[in-house]
């Protein structure tokens, strides 16, 4: 950029000015705006898909919800092993040497096996489950991860929970999977999950980590198209438009090195990083903030002017 | 030079501004495009946010589920937003084309592009509390990315009711000072000349 161009930008302008109504301008764009929107709204509504339940999942998958509650006990599942800030089940993920995942350390303390299944089976009032209860709670923890981590394989290799013959080698598992199925298709277990620090519960952290552990949300998810593969997020329910401006996050989960990278959550958000503070500061980085002068694009935005000017 | 915090604080902000500056009814003839029309369509479409929004905060989040009204004026939110956003990514845009960071407007730059970025925020935290399946979706997939840095440990997806304190309270407040700020800087710098003018001294700013 030449002097000459430096001092026209930075002057005051005196050259030729014309009527320029600003509130005007805003009064008129207010208006046209709002029928717009209120136009589209009117035509378009938006959508409301009705959240999902415990009790809508044991209810219409039965056999996913013993699948997973098992699995909680075995400490097989995606809570149980998620790492901070839940519990310290594993490192999590990581950027190189950085254990970024891990910095802040436990701050919202979840225990899946315990959180999720023996402590809501407390509110049981069938006697088989108290007893399945107290055998579990009378054995030793190598005991109790035979036990779940034999019925979890014995599932894995039947594909359903109902298709498992009895066997003592299972300890109290299927008893107590089967009590906490029939406290959730009663509608008890989102209640106990979300009440227990308060009555007046706002905080759906346990709900939510146990129902994602399971096969259900995920289902539900990817016949509305909402499957990170699918752009994920920026996507909603039905035909609507979603937050599309999170294309760019969206993006690198589609493409390699990040899609099939254990670490691409925190990868593409160093990359997101990285592209947030180079939009900021754009106009300091050499080449691209010459780009509005090599491609001409300012000739058609300012053309009235370059025409009456002879430039 | 006065020591007085005030006098100091009134020479830095009121006295720096003409009431010329702060509403003009001129522009320089260059200002002739319908690329100018964006930025104001941006501000007209973020009232409709905030008056929608105001009438979905004292009805609640649960009005609009059971609400015909309600659920008319959550779509007006919803649109109202779509549309805010494809007109701010226009007009900024025909800022990045026009260069519009020359002359000392490089804060003018950061301000808008910080203005983006706290919208998507309150736009996300929106989502999130709209207690229906997209809300469960969206909160159990986000969360994964922010605990990969850790930043779960603070702003829990999960918790609906630290959203909906975001979304209402802090963001919005975020979102419409760094507006002020921004519409300031505006106001303060004028529209920036087109590249390559014609040297036309009126003083520098």
């Amino acid at each position: 950029m030449s002097r000459r161009e430096r001092n026209v930008d930075l002057m005051r302008w005196s050259g030729p000015k014309r009527p320029y109504d600003l509130v005007k301008e805003f009064v008129i764009a207010l208006v046209v705006v709002s029928v717009l929107i209120g136009a589209s709204a009117a035509i378009f509504s938006s959508p409301d898909e009705r959240a999902v339940t415990l009790q809508d999942w044991a209810n219409k998958s039965p056999s996913d919800f013993l699948t997973t509650t098992t699995g909680e006990l075995a400490g097989t599942t995606i809570s149980a092993a998620y790492g901070a800030p839940y519990n310290d089940a594993s490192e999590g993920l990581s950027l190189g040497p950085l254990k970024l995942q891990k910095w802040f350390g436990v701050t919202i303390p979840v225990n899946p096996a315990f959180d999720f299944v023996l402590d809501p089976l407390r509110f049981s009032k069938d006697a088989a489950v108290s007893t399945a209860l107290s055998q579990w709670q009378g054995s030793s923890l190598v005991q109790q991860n035979t036990w779940a981590t034999d019925y979890a394989t014995a599932i894995e290799k039947a594909g359903d929970p109902a298709k498992v013959a009895y066997s003592d080698t299972y300890g109290p598992v299927p008893a107590m999977a089967k009590g906490l199925l029939l406290l959730a298709q009663d509608g008890n277990l989102d209640g106990i999950l979300t009440t227990k620090e308060t009555p007046y519960p706002s905080d759906f952290t346990k709900p939510m980590l146990f129902l994602a552990d399971g096969g259900y949300l995920d289902a539900l998810g990817e016949a509305q198209h909402l499957h990170g593969d699918q752009w994920g997020m920026m996507n909603e329910t039905g035909s609507y438009p979603g937050q599309s401006w999170l294309w760019l996050f969206s993006l690198w989960y589609q493409v390699e090195p990040f899609k099939s990278s254990e670490n691409a959550d925190s990868q593409i958000f160093l990359v997101i990083m990285i592209l947030t503070l180079g939009f900021i500061f754009m106009p300091k980085i050499p080449f691209i903030n010459r780009l509005p002068r090599w491609i001409p694009i300012h000739r058609l935005i300012w053309r009235r002017y370059y025409r009456e000017n002879n430039l | 030079m006065s020591t007085m915090w005030t006098t100091k604080i009134r020479r830095a902000t009121i006295e720096k501004f003409e009431p010329q500056d702060v509403l003009p009814d001129e522009q320089p003839s260059y200002v002739a495009s319908w690329i100018y029309v964006f930025g104001v369509l941006t501000l007209a479409s973020l009232v409709v946010i905030i008056v929608s929004g105001f009438w979905l905060t004292t009805k609640g989040i649960e009005w609009w589920h059971t609400s015909s009204v309600g659920h008319y004026v959550n779509s007006v939110h919803l649109w109202a937003v779509e549309l805010f956003f494809v007109f701010m990514v226009v007009h900024l845009w025909g800022k990045f084309w026009m260069a519009a960071w020359r002359g000392n407007r490089f804060m003018t730059w950061v301000s808008g592009a910080i203005a983006f970025l706290a919208s998507v925020a309150t736009g996300f935290t929106g989502y999130l509390i709209q207690t229906n399946f997209d809300s469960q979706w969206i909160a159990s997939q986000a969360k994964d990315g922010l605990n990969s840095v850790g930043i779960g440990s603070f702003f829990n997806t999960l918790n609906t009711g630290q959203s909906i304190l975001l979304h209402v309270a802090l963001l919005p407040m975020v979102v419409g000072l760094i507006t002020v700020w921004h519409v300031i800087l505006v106001r303060r710098n004028g529209v920036v000349p087109p590249l390559d003018a014609k040297d036309i001294s009126g003083g520098a700013l």
